[in-house]
């Protein structure tokens, strides 16, 4: 079977998710490109975006809809090559209109899941929950005789088990995208011992053709990305106590803290809660859920996330992207507030900023903010100087965040040394590309 | 011609210009342009009647008849008559010629003049539908779909493998940079913010790449997209009186030249304007004068390589000669011949149907000494200015001479 083959019936199940829409729309967009090449004219191309949601899909539709038309006015010279032979297209709006019905003709919504009985391959982006995975691959591997392969979105569940759980025999990759698919430029690649060589290089070629950046990570829970942040954020969340502990201050004011250093201290796009926040303090949950059992010399669960659960402040983002509140609170994406997990209401930062940040002293004046670290040419020599002057401060901001940054190194070795990445240029290759670092964790600054 | 106003140049550059905002449609440019002018000729009163030009409101504003709008500016400009023309980027040129006409055809004494046109409704890759339609909608489906931009990019290609790529580059960078520089001295210029402290070194290291764009140019050789209104009076001797300005403020048309190529032809030879030629010669014999008389142009860079062309129709340079001409510096400011003295299409701004109309206005600030800091020197052996506007793929050119009044 070639590729495009492969590619003229394909399902993502869990369509309307966040990640699951994203996947929807590169792929639709990649099969609808295929099936404008002269050599497909006649074929046809099915995309079943599968979901449990009515409602989900009815907005995937409308997400689609917008997101092809950005597409298709960003390659209208291509396209108009494409649409040569079509005398009725002539006006850009005529092509694109066109361009933007092909893509969503390819695609059927359906809660049907059994539409994926005729796939030949199926991508897998539902809930981060194993036996739910296992479940859906199984019934489809029982009941199609496409030989189909399958794809998993997952971000922490062994590729192996999933394998074995479901019989899939060796027809699956961990094809781990990044938060938003569309924009992410980072896919984390999952193979086990038993994948079949066929359906790594499809991987690679479809990858490829997605113009993603390919890491690939050994199959152990967590991969490289979360085994990096999950560990990050806890350590995140230990300083907050240990700080509130010896300060003998409220929690909510040493997050505040810890959230400031990480962003601004450590020159990253957003700080730590900011960034736990982002994922979902379920989301985290679940993943350390997945992760916990595999991890034999650490115990990577914590009561302060399971407190956030019952008091039912989780995080996450809306349909429409905005952020929902969490360890923060948000105003036009801006954090505002903190958590008071005593009194169970935020605080604003402006009441106890200033006694914070009066505590944790002033930056040096090399310090550079992360948006303006994005074009220099000469970063390492500003990092250098910078994180130089930090170690030279004795504040208790720079301290904190000197320890920070060594721990987040410690971290990335380990991925190193427990053969989860191959090498310490691939665990910064994912934290520069999936998480937008300015720097890779493992460097020579804090030392 | 007196009493001209130019509003500001919207559009990608200016500082105010928002493109998720709303931003204000083309009533408010009509009326800021026309009351511009009235307030300098004593009131809407004074007008005997009104030309106004636009291209393409018909598609970027859904609006038609726009004739209708001139007593929008005054009541005292209703039951009076009014006119709208069109020739695509030439429509300002058109406003002007019109009025022009009606004055020595004595049925006015007094012709208000406008000029407008609101482009940024719509993204760049439809805009580049409609301004496709100064050309022949039957080469459409074969053109590219960036259609002008593609047409100007084969004819800098032309001139490329004819005369040399480095050395064009040169004239065109010249000619970027020039206009940048230009438009700073003029605050209501769209590239008046432009801060940039080498745009010469800018425009020459930006190559152009038919990936991403035409083969042959860079962003930076296009005129801009633009949201913007002009206007001038038209007036006789004693609609000069009338409205009371001296002649000192005001300056004569002295010639003028209007011509036509057939829109369903390509053009004899890609490296030549030949309807500029044409009709530049034609305003200036009819001026009785010659070029090394001109002490300023305003000519229609749509693209940089149309400037350098069009230095070379007005016989400045020898063919092939004209890029050389230009990145000598000759055409800047201090030059031997200062063109597009508050930044022309590249810097100033191109509202398509108004540029014609903004042509004549900066003509007049400078033969007036009204230009602020984009000032020039006119000196006494050249009084004379020259304006250049075209439509379309050097379809239809209007050529005018003016002088100070004296």
């Amino acid at each position: 079977m070639t590729y495009d083959e492969r590619l003229q019936n394909v399902s993502v199940l869990g369509a309307a998710g966040k990640m699951g829409s994203g996947i929807l729309l590169l792929t639709a967009v990649e099969m609808a490109g295929r099936a404008l090449l002269p050599e497909n004219k006649g074929k046809t191309f099915v995309l079943n975006a599968i979901d449990v949601s009515d409602e989900g899909l009815a907005g995937l539709m409308n997400y689609l809809r917008v997101q092809v038309r950005k597409i298709a006015e960003k390659k209208t010279v291509w396209l108009r090559k494409m649409y040569a032979d079509r005398d009725d297209l002539i006006e850009n709006f005529d092509i694109i209109e066109e361009y933007v019905f092909d893509v969503m003709n390819i695609v059927r919504p359906t809660t049907a899941m059994e539409t994926a009985y005729r796939s030949t391959l199926v991508f897998e982006a539902v809930n981060e929950n194993r036996s739910l995975k296992v479940k859906l691959f199984s019934q489809i591997k029982q009941n199609n005789d496409k030989d189909a392969w399958f794809f998993t979105n997952t971000s922490s569940v062994p590729i192996h088990l999933i394998d074995e759980e479901a019989k899939l025999e060796g027809k699956v990759i961990g094809f781990h995208f990044y938060n938003p698919p569309a924009v992410q430029r980072l896919v984390e690649l999952i193979r086990t011992d038993n994948t079949k060589d066929k359906v790594v290089d499809f991987a690679y070629a479809y990858a490829k053709n997605l113009r993603k950046i390919v890491v690939p990570s050994n199959d152990f829970a967590g991969f490289i990305g979360n085994g990096h942040f999950m560990r990050d954020g806890l350590y995140g969340i230990s300083e907050a106590g240990r700080l509130a502990k010896e300060k003998n201050m409220p929690l909510y004011k040493t997050i505040y803290m810890i959230n400031k250093i990480t962003q601004e201290y450590l020159i990253r796009p957003m700080g730590i809660f900011q960034l736990m926040d982002y994922v979902g303090i379920d989301v985290m949950q679940f993943i350390l859920n997945v992760m916990n059992p595999f991890v034999k010399d650490e115990d990577l669960q914590n009561d302060l996330l399971d407190k956030m659960m019952e008091q039912g402040v989780k995080g996450g983002q809306y349909s429409s992207g905005a952020q929902k509140d969490g360890f923060l609170k948000y105003e036009k994406g801006k954090p505002v507030a903190v958590w008071d997990i005593r009194k169970q209401e935020y605080v604003d930062v402006d009441t106890f900023k200033d006694e914070c940040d009066k505590m944790l002293g002033d930056l040096p004046d090399s310090a550079v903010t992360w948006k303006a670290t994005l074009r220099m040419k000469n970063k390492d020599e500003v990092f250098t100087r910078f994180f130089n002057d930090l170690k030279a401060t004795d504040t208790m901001g720079s301290q904190i965040a000197i320890n920070y940054g060594k721990r987040s190194k410690a971290i990335g070795e380990k991925l190193v040394s427990d053969k989860v990445a191959k090498n310490s240029d691939d665990v910064n290759t994912v934290m520069l590309t999936g998480f937008f670092h300015a720097y890779g964790p493992i460097n020579n600054y804090f030392d | 011609m007196t009493a001209g106003y130019n509003t500001i140049s919207l559009g990608t550059g200016r500082k105010e210009f928002n493109p998720k905002k709303p931003r204000p449609g083309i009533e408010h440019y009509i009326k800021e342009a026309g009351q511009g002018v009235l307030k300098q000729i004593g009131g809407a009163k004074n007008v005997d009647e009104s030309v106004i030009g636009n291209f393409m409101a018909g598609r970027f504003n859904n609006q038609g008849h726009l004739d209708g709008f001139i007593p929008m500016i005054d009541k005292g400009l209703s039951m009076k008559p009014a006119v709208r023309v069109e020739g695509a980027c030439a429509s300002g040129g058109l406003s002007l010629v019109t009025g022009i006409r009606n004055i020595l055809a004595e049925t006015s004494e007094v012709v208000l003049s406008l000029g407008f046109e609101v482009q940024n409704t719509v993204k760049a890759i439809y805009g580049a539908d409609i301004l496709a339609l100064a050309g022949w909608f039957k080469k459409r489906k074969t053109g590219h779909a960036y259609f002008f931009p593609g047409q100007f990019s084969d004819r800098a290609g032309a001139y490329y493998e004819k005369y040399g790529y480095e050395r064009t580059r040169k004239g065109m960078s010249r000619w970027y940079a020039n206009a940048i520089e230009n438009a700073r001295l003029d605050p209501t210029a769209q590239e008046y913010h432009n801060a940039n402290p080498d745009p010469y070194a800018t425009a020459l290291k930006m190559q152009p790449n038919g990936r991403a764009f035409v083969d042959h140019l860079t962003v930076l050789d296009c005129s801009k997209v633009s949201d913007g209104a002009s206007g001038i009076t038209i007036c006789s001797v004693e609609g000069l009186k009338r409205i009371g300005v001296d002649k000192k403020d005001a300056v004569e048309v002295i010639g003028f030249g209007h011509a036509v190529r057939d829109i369903t032809t390509d053009p004899t030879d890609l490296t030549e304007l030949e309807t500029i030629k044409f009709a530049a010669h034609q305003a200036l014999e009819n001026a009785g004068i010659t070029i090394d008389q001109v002490g300023t142009v305003e000519t229609h860079d749509c693209f940089s390589i149309a400037g350098i062309m069009a230095v070379e129709a007005l016989g400045l340079a020898a063919k092939g000669e004209g890029a050389d001409y230009v990145a000598a510096g000759k055409t800047g400011r201090n030059g031997e011949m200062p063109f597009n003295t508050t930044g022309g299409l590249i810097g100033w701004g191109h509202p398509t149907g108004g540029t014609g109309v903004h042509q004549a206005v900066t003509i007049w600030q400078q033969l007036t000494g009204k230009a602020g800091k984009a000032q020039i020197e006119i000196s006494k052996d050249r009084p004379y200015g020259l304006t250049i506007n075209m439509g379309g793929d050097d379809v239809t050119v209007t050529s005018i001479v003016f002088k100070r009044g004296e």
